[in-house]
């Protein structure tokens, strides 16, 4: 095996890891959602993903998660929260509210309608 | 000009809104106020400048806009000083048909806090007269009204909001755009500009292909390898592509940062990182050859640049069509609405758009006309033509009294209705609303596919890395030639939108082609267990039966049966119950009398008691009979005989003794025989639920042929023989109407309400069919049925098509046969198998039921 040969595949392997590391196992901390009048509330901005994608929020209390859509993709058109049943088509422009009351810890992912756009909300 | 804004609340609103104060009367000075109107009538764009200087000239105008493109006026003004009417006069003066269509406001309410509070705001500020729509945005803490500006006090609105308990803001937060672009404006866009980027990408492919390549191409002579004259061209190429790459291409390059943010990856990470790849590696053996061990491996792979991206985008383009035409029921649904209605008011009749009808308003409909909202007929008759919102294909005969659904086509006679819903109320509103939610909600069969796309793009990465790196170490020369070759075709072929799309689209397509034939599905998981389904219960009142008995026989023991049936109708005078109903109409239909009673009750699943003329009446089943240990005797027989014919006998009690038999049948709807027979020849196992007596039960079920008849279930057990079924390990399908049968509804794996054909939002219901048919049943599980098969068929071709597609690109064959996939055939077959699976959706749009 040349010096070339051994130098691309470090450089190779590196990568690999490097996207495995980024894609898979590193993960956002989370935006706490702000507490107004016993609401927890947080706006979302849809723009090639959820930003903020993390959610943090107490269980026991309303939920009220607010998306902004900035962008025309069909993609994004529509976001899903699977396990509080919720839907909801986002209109660019728009801030369309999502509400539910989470009961039970845990991470609840939302997505768009594909699912190739993913958050989550944390439960704590 | 007159304003019917004066008299405040109609009958609509709440009655406690008669305590709140008048509204307008607590209103306070205005702040400056802003409406936007709609002024359609504008005869040319010249006229909208002097319009707008001739408004701003009024004194209490501030500010007046004037757009003749999207023809709406805005107006700035203070209402202390100047009216509504008067802005409103100009603007017919200039020959602006202000009345005929509605203007928006959108104001701030403060003090909002709960989800509750905005359906009663919303109620509130609709019962002002003149306002057809008001929505409470709760997120944004906003009141958006749609109101006809000649018949609204907004003052009024103000009022009422402050009634309930809020306040609005001064002025409006921002203006009111005009109204959101409909789904099919969007995608023509997209379209629009998705070919754009194809033709130039193409266009530049055609030269890129040619020079890439002079020895095919019989330029060798012209420009020879490793020539200076070929290496500056291929610059020339260089600088061509780039456009292709940031212009074609770009959109992908924007997807993949936004994702690359949040750490996913998606198509346009793959398409992206594999067209720049190609491009820099080729820039890098123009510019300086001498990186490669031997002048003929500085290559390029423009060619690949151009024609990859041209592909994709036409593949994009293509899918982007295809998914316009799988929302097309939705499309059609809201293209059912009709523009305008003629009512009659102060005895006069004139046209308005037919979102301003209100409630009670009498509606004039001719044949051929569309009928505006929901209503109920007071004048005339005709056929109407319920297909499009009932899937019944035969004109239904209404007279007065019946129901007219709004949307649907009157065709022979001509009639008049009294509107009973209206706006988002109607049954057409209500069935728009739940199909746009169904065709969002996610199919179980999904989960999977989440999961494997939600680790597919790295992993693509992972492997065309992989696979550089393989060919680069053990692949012949030139090693990085093939070596890129097989990395950019990894990541090219993958098609991660083919995974995505499967079952979405299919469910769009399938949840819509279910509301065109009358069968709304409320969710995409209700469709999806709507296919393993193995058992029906029916329930027979009103589902198999027309569910409106009458009066067969009387049995007399030893009075006259004029008396047996004087004595049971009297009883149930006060009776709703169709059988008590049936009993009175029997009476009243031979001349027979009725007697005053009292102290009625109803035994649920018994029968009914009361005292008549001094008599304490039991009309009931036996059970009811033996419960309070009355002596049936010889009538025992003559019940046997009733009920093994299929009739219901209800014994007549006077004073603890049963003088005789009322006997009652419901009739079977015409086509529930043929339907149950379907649903057999479909491998489905029937059941018919009754409350009826057991000989009863057996004589019906033998006529229908249902399988198993479960007898004298009482309403309130209906769920818990679900319950006893499931326990036996059947997945079943509760029929019902929605309304008794609610739990059991909701017990059932799917339950199936038949719609009255005016209430379609039956909670409890997974499906809900709008016309009373049991053909409805069959169609609903053979649209399910199709549907599954359809998102199957794309799940398999999906996953086939990337298992095989990215070994095979990763160069798995060519140790074996020599086989080495190009990217730009890749590139084809990623295009076209996303564009494939739109397709294959699409076919559902074919879907036909089959006839009972």
């Amino acid at each position: 095996m040349t010096l070339d040969k051994v130098l691309v595949d470090i450089v190779g392997l590196a990568t690999i890891g490097v996207i495995i590391w980024y894609f898979w196992l590193s993960q956002s901390r989370g935006v706490l959602a702000a507490v107004s009048g016993g609401m927890q509330s947080a706006l979302i901005v849809v723009k090639g993903g959820y930003t903020p994608d993390t959610i943090v929020v107490q269980r026991g209390r309303p939920v009220r998660l607010i998306f902004r859509r900035e962008e025309s993709a069909l993609c994004s058109e529509r976001v899903v929260l699977p396990a509080f049943d919720k839907s909801a088509v986002l209109p660019e422009g728009e801030e369309v509210p999502i509400e539910f009351i989470p009961t039970e810890p845990g991470e609840y992912p939302f997505t768009c309608h594909m699912g190739m756009l993913r958050g989550r909300v944390v439960v704590e | 000009m007159t304003t019917i804004g004066t008299h405040t609340h109609d009958t609509r609103t709440c009655p406690t809104c008669e305590a709140k104060p008048e509204a307008g009367t607590t209103t306070q000075r205005l702040e400056l106020q802003r409406i936007e109107l709609s002024v359609a009538g504008l005869s040319c764009a010249g006229d909208a400048a002097p319009l707008a200087a001739q408004l701003e000239r009024l004194p209490g105008v501030r500010e007046a806009m004037v757009n003749p493109v999207t023809e709406r006026a805005v107006v700035v003004f203070d209402p202390g000083a100047i009216g509504i009417e008067a802005i409103i006069g100009v603007l017919e003066e200039r020959g602006v048909d202000v009345g005929r269509t509605a203007a928006r406001w959108r104001l701030k309410v403060s003090g909002l806090k709960c989800a509750s509070c905005v359906r009663r705001v919303e109620q509130a500020v609709e019962g002002v007269p003149g306002i057809h729509d008001a929505s409470v945005n709760l997120a944004t803490e906003t009141l958006t009204i749609e109101y006809t500006p000649k018949r609204t006090d907004l003052a009024a609105v103000r009022g009422t909001v402050r009634a309930e308990g809020f306040d609005l803001g001064p002025e409006p937060i921002r203006p009111v755009e005009a109204a959101a672009p409909s789904p099919g404006d969007v995608n023509a866009r997209e379209f629009r500009s998705l070919m754009r980027k194809f033709w130039f990408a193409a266009a530049v492919s055609i030269p890129t292909i040619v020079f890439s390549y002079p020895t095919i191409f019989g330029m060798r002579g012209i420009l020879p390898p490793e020539s200076m004259t070929l290496r500056l061209v291929w610059g020339a190429l260089g600088l061509l592509t780039l456009p292709v790459l940031l212009y074609a291409g770009g959109h992908f390059y924007r997807g993949l940062w936004a994702a690359f943010r949040h750490r996913t990856a998606d198509m346009n990470t793959l398409i992206g990182v594999g067209i720049a790849a190609a491009w820099l590696y080729s820039t890098v053996a123009v510019l300086v050859p001498s990186l490669f061990p031997r002048g003929d491996l500085a290559e390029v792979f423009y060619d690949v640049t151009a024609v990859v991206t041209a592909l994709v985008v036409l593949g994009q383009a293509l899918e982007v069509k295809a998914k316009g035409r799988s929302s097309e029921a939705i499309r059609k649904l809201i293209g059912l609405q009709p523009k305008t209605a003629h009512v009659v008011r102060g005895g006069r009749e004139i046209e308005i758009p037919a979102q301003e009808v209100v409630l009670g308003d009498i509606v004039v409909v001719r044949p051929g006309e569309r009928i505006s909202v929901d209503g109920e007929i007071t004048e005339g008759g005709s056929a109407v033509d319920e297909s499009m919102v009932t899937g019944e294909s035969l004109p239904v005969e209404k007279h007065v009294g019946d129901p007219v659904i709004g949307a649907t086509i009157n065709k022979t006679g001509s009639f008049k209705f009294r509107a009973t819903k209206v706006g988002k109320d109607t049954v057409l509103s209500q069935i728009i609303r739940m199909v746009e939610q169904a065709q969002g909600s996610k199919a179980p069969i999904q989960r999977l596919v989440d999961l494997v796309s939600s680790y597919f793009a790295p992993a693509v990465m992972i492997l065309a890395l992989l696979g550089f790196m393989i060919w680069y170490t053990f692949g012949p020369q030139p090693a990085v030639a093939y070596a890129l070759i097989v990395f950019v075709t990894v990541l090219i072929i993958a098609c991660p939108c083919a995974l995505g799309l499967a079952t979405p689209t299919s469910l769009m397509v399938g949840i819509g082609k279910g509301a065109e034939n009358g069968i709304l599905i409320r969710s995409g998981q209700a469709l999806e267990t709507a296919h393993k389904l193995d058992t029906i219960v029916l329930d027979k009142t009103g589902t198999m039966t027309k569910g409106q008995p009458s009066v067969t026989d009387v049995v007399a023991a030893a009075s006259d049966a004029a008396f047996v049936l004087r004595m049971a109708a009297s009883v149930e005078r006060g009776s709703e119950h169709p059988l008590g109903e049936a009993i009175v109409a029997g009476a009243q239909s031979r001349g027979i009398a009725l007697g005053e009673s009292t102290a009625f009750e109803a035994l649920p699943g018994r029968g009914v008691k009361a005292v008549v003329e001094g008599k304490a009446v039991v009309l009931g089943n036996r059970r009811l009979m033996e419960e309070r240990a009355y002596e049936v005797g010889d009538l025992a027989a003559a019940a046997d005989r009733l009920a093994d014919e299929g009739k219901t006998p209800m014994f007549v009690a006077v004073d603890g003794k049963i003088i005789g038999i009322v006997a009652v049948a419901d009739t079977l709807k015409e086509d529930t025989v043929a339907a149950v027979r379907t649903l057999k020849n479909m491998g489905l196992e029937v059941v018919m639920l009754t409350g009826d007596n057991r000989r009863t039960a057996d004589a019906i079920a033998r006529a229908v042929g249902v399988d198993r008849a479960l007898a004298e279930v009482l309403p309130e057990t209906k769920a818990d023989e679900i319950s006893r079924l499931q326990a036996a390990g059947k997945r079943i399908a509760m029929v019902g109407d929605g309304i008794n049968d609610a739990p059991a509804l909701a017990r059932a794996d799917i339950g199936i309400a038949m719609g009255t054909g005016t209430d379609v939002a039956i909670e409890a219901a997974d499906i809900t069919l709008v016309k009373g048919s049991l053909r409805g049943v069959i169609t609903a599980i053979q649209l399910s049925r199709a549907t599954m098969r359809n998102i199957k068929q794309n799940l398999f071709g999906a996953f086939i098509y990337n298992s095989l597609g990215l070994p095979v690109a990763a160069g798995i064959l060519y140790p074996a046969f020599g086989i080495l996939l190009s990217p730009l055939i890749a590139a084809a077959a990623m295009a076209f198998s996303s564009v494939t699976v739109v397709t294959n959706a699409n076919r559902l749009r074919g879907f036909v039921p089959k006839g009972v």
